[in-house]
């Protein structure tokens, strides 16, 4: 397979813009003949439906929830970057674009952060036009904050619910096409395989939910907008039906997968309480601008908190770190709060979690002010709980939260599959090894609205595709599969349930494929996925039918994907043998622990390619650093 | 705890639908209420029987995907919260809870507590939205908008379009929905040129999708998971004659 990055020749500063001069356009006319699939509704999704449709396309959007407002964008609480430089104090687009490829670990591809960084004053200024309520100052303009240590007041957000709000910007603007006519809405649709004909992304087959019926839809282009697969970990902060399967079907249809061992572990998620815990409850990260994280000096210490006095605590993070103290990147403070529980000084049930505590702040500032910055994560956190934040330290531990890892996409956004896109999370292009805070809604929308309404009319315009006919062999042959995979998932007919299943996985992949990884752990997992796999297929119970209602059938098929890619990221994780960002190797790090990446050696994208029954193929696509120097990140 | 739950089954929109009683043991406290269906649904798998159909996503109180009457309460006994956001330890060792989907006639059930709410999206087609294209806005910062007014814009479009307003409505009236949207957008610069027609035009949807009219019984603030004012119907309401006086 050749990896080619279509990425334009030129100054990094012009290339977006002398490719957006030189693509080629369809003719206004011409546009309404093509009909484009948009797979996903979140702020990838919505936004790219939305804004093909006002350029003239003829737009199928697909979601598995009732409505496109639900995908699970809105669970994004902090904010959203954009380097307008508003506060005055030294921000720009060469700025965001050097923090972004340095917080990535130096394992993105520049030329695609840059344009990321160049777009993202635009978005500012399109959701505001929409009457997305950001927060405001006094005098009534954009408020900023500092968010996830960065050094700039870049992030733009509105209260606690920034992802809620943008999402809720693209749905409006969906709604508006589909009230005009230009966007077929399919809620409750699930795509349950990808169709190539001829070498091009052709169309879909999916699953209607409610009735079940298998349908095929043809397109003279598809675009996947399905979101990250943090769920392969069974406990994550995604919503319950994020899943890997729309990306995972790509890639057996011949897309390539780029470094989907780049999983991120957030570091303030409220612990696990049992074993009925069905996902994990992210606590936004800009509680660590106030709250002091500590365990207690020694293992085994079992006091109340507040009868620990100050020599017994250890504020571990300003310890280690003492320039950014509790405000280190995401990796490196999960990756402490694990040493701590390791060594058997975590606190809470199971000793899984660290305090994050407030009462300086508090004593500081008082309560009323703390409450007027973070009452709504009190709120919830005391909600689930039942504990009172403002007298008793938060318990939080680490938890998956998004995943950097997707299809492999060029500059264009287009995967290996001619044809096929992929924006947002569910491709791999801009946070490397790391994602920072408040760049995810960012990508998602620029992705969206700026990038791929251009880079896809190039292909039309130049590929010229025809519109398959679903009567044609290679749509007959996938509805065939798909319907074969649905009757084998209600035939096994065993006695235990997917869930049983997916918890499992789960647990296995954040032991041995979590915050950190080692040879042998990564080679059990390895030998177990295959077996666990066998098992599934062989005694997993989904039951009713499958012309019907049925989320035992619709999880049952995702638990099976699941299984086959959490076999990927083991065997991506193993090959990388270096320490990138959240990919920690237990064997490659310095004398005092820290992450040891290897530039000479791995400098570059790993895109796994389908090979039938046998090993996926790796294809390499060498990063070049021609803007930002290689640095090792340094928090101390 | 233990507890005993009285769930509405229905197979499907058409048939007839029944309470079937599920005796739960080994309950949390600490459970969310949806992690309780999960463990029953689980005993449910693995003894043949097919699972309690809900619908739910996030399970964060954001997404508005998760319903469901409790006791007779939209989103259960909790003020200002969702069903997914609902923990065990509000309950009893022995209570008895009744579990249904919302009741409307513009939320037909699809299956057991899964309801279709699609009517609420076409009232947003019907004008929800500022006519704005991708592309060519202005710099943000040229609409300055008094953080008083953004503050209550904010606060109207929290609303997370569950429909827990219309089944707590004994009219199921949409309104408190309808109401959060223009109120959010009436009090922008940027909804003004859409004000009225925009009101006209989703009352009217509103009315078309089957959903009654509001009395002001408030029942819906009472029930909202995000606690969205009534006070956003009035101006709903104000709006909607003024676009008849003015031929919006």
């Amino acid at each position: 397979m050749e990896l080619r990055s279509n990425v334009p020749s030129g100054p990094i500063e012009s290339k977006w813009d002398r490719h957006r001069r030189e693509v080629k356009l369809v003719s206004p006319a011409n546009k309404r003949r093509h009909r484009l699939i948009v797979v996903g509704s979140g702020l990838a999704g919505a936004s790219a439906a939305a804004s093909l449709a006002e350029l003239g396309y003829a737009v199928d959007c697909f979601c598995i929830q009732d409505s496109p407002r639900r995908a699970h964008s809105i669970a994004a609480q902090g904010g959203i970057n954009a380097a307008k430089n508003y506060p005055n104090d030294g921000d720009s687009v060469a700025r965001l674009f050097h923090d972004t490829v340095k917080g990535g670990d130096f394992r993105s591809r520049e030329a695609n952060v840059y344009r990321l960084a160049q777009v993202s004053n635009s978005i500012i200024d399109q959701c505001v036009a929409q009457g997305v309520p950001f927060a405001r100052g006094e005098g009534g303009l954009l408020d900023n904050r500092s968010f996830g240590g960065a050094q700039v007041s870049r992030t733009f957000y509105a209260r606690g619910q920034t992802g809620q709000q943008l999402l809720i910007g693209a749905y409006q603007a969906l709604e508006r096409q589909i009230a005009a006519g230009r966007v077929a809405m399919h809620a409750r649709t699930e795509l349950l395989d990808l169709v190539v004909s001829e070498g091009r992304a052709a169309g879909i087959v999916t699953r209607d939910l409610v009735t079940g019926a298998i349908e095929r839809w043809a397109g003279h282009a598809v675009v996947l907008a399905t979101g990250g697969y943090g769920n392969v970990f069974y406990l994550s902060t995604n919503a319950k039906g994020s899943n890997v399967t729309a990306a995972f079907r790509a890639f057996k249809r011949g897309a390539a997968f780029a470094n989907p061992c780049f999983t991120q572990i957030h570091p303030t998620c409220i612990p696990v309480a049992g074993d009925h815990q069905s996902k994990l409850t992210l606590m936004s990260e800009s509680l660590r601008n106030d709250g002091r994280v500590w365990v207690p000096g020694s293992a085994g210490d079992e006091r109340s908190p507040d009868a620990i006095p100050e020599d017994d605590r250890d504020y571990f993070l300003e310890r280690k770190y003492p320039s950014f103290g509790n405000l280190v990147p995401r990796d490196v403070a999960s990756r402490s709060a694990k040493e701590m529980c390791d060594q058997g000084r975590g606190v809470g049930p199971g000793g899984y979690g660290v305090y994050l505590d407030f009462r300086d702040a508090i004593e500081r500032l008082g309560e009323a002010a703390i409450a007027a910055k973070y009452g709504n994560l009190f709120h919830m956190y005391r909600k689930i709980t039942a504990e009172n934040p403002y007298r008793v330290p938060m318990r939080i531990y680490p938890a998956v939260h998004y995943t950097m890892g997707g299809l492999w996409v060029d500059y264009n956004l287009m995967t290996t599959v001619p044809g096929l896109f992929a924006i947002g999370e569910a491709n791999f292009s801009d946070h490397g090894a790391n994602r920072l805070g408040a760049s995810a809604l960012m990508q998602g929308l620029a992705d969206g609205y700026f990038i791929l309404p251009y880079t896809i009319g190039h292909y039309l315009a130049s590929e010229r595709p025809d519109l398959a006919s679903t009567e044609g062999a290679d749509f007959v042959a996938t509805e065939r599969d798909v319907t074969e995979n649905v009757r084998r998932l209600l035939a096994v007919g065993g006695g235990r349930t997917a869930q049983s299943f997916h918890k499992e996985l789960g647990r296995l992949l954040w032991e041995r494929c979590g915050m950190s990884r080692s040879r042998s752990g990564l080679e059990t997992a390895l030998r177990r996925i295959p077996a666990l796999r066998e098992e599934f297929w062989e005694s997993v119970r989904v039951p009713g039918g499958g012309e019907s209602f049925n989320q035992a059938l619709e999880y049952a098929g995702r638990v099976a994907d699941f299984l086959e890619f959490g076999e990927l990221m083991c065997l991506d994780a193993l090959h990388r043998e270096e320490s990138c960002g959240g990919h920690f190797r237990e064997e490659y790090r310095t004398e005092e622990g820290e992450a040891l990446r290897n530039d000479a050696d791995f400098a570059y994208v790993a895109a796994w390619e389908h090979a039938g029954n046998g090993r996926p193929a790796l294809n390499r696509e060498p990063l070049e650093f021609e803007h930002v120097q290689f640095a090792t990140r340094s928090y101390k | 705890m233990q507890v005993t739950l009285k769930v509405w089954r229905q197979d499907s929109p058409g048939s007839a639908g029944e309470f079937r009683t599920y005796e739960v043991r080994d309950v949390s406290p600490d459970m969310s209420f949806l992690e309780m269906l999960d463990e029953v649904n689980e005993g449910l798998i693995v003894g043949g029987e097919e699972p309690i159909a809900f619908d739910h996503d996030c399970r964060e109180g954001v997404c508005g995907m998760c319903s469901a009457m409790i006791n007779g309460v939209p989103h259960g006994p909790d003020g200002g919260t969702t069903t997914c956001q609902l923990h065990m330890r509000s309950f009893s060792d022995g209570d008895l809870i009744v579990v249904e989907p919302w009741r409307a006639a513009a939320l037909p059930v699809i299956r057991d507590l899964v309801v279709d709410r699609s009517a609420l999206d076409r009232i947003v087609q019907a004008g929800g939205f500022v006519s704005v294209n991708t592309g060519g806005a202005p710099d943000a910062n040229l609409i300055p908008i008094p953080k008083a007014q953004a503050d209550t814009a904010f606060d109207a479009a929290t609303c997370i379009g569950c429909a827990a307003c219309v089944a707590a409505c004994k009219n199921a009236s949409a309104a408190l929905f309808a109401g959060a949207k223009l109120a959010h957008l009436r009090r922008l610069p940027q909804g003004q040129p859409e004000r009225y027609s925009r009101a006209r035009a989703m009352v009217e949807q509103m009315d078309a999708e089957g959903f009654g009219s509001c009395t002001n019984t408030s029942d819906c603030e009472a029930a909202c998971p995000k606690e969205i004012s009534v006070d956003f119907i009035a101006e709903m309401n104000a709006d909607y004659f003024r676009a008849a006086l003015k031929g919006a």
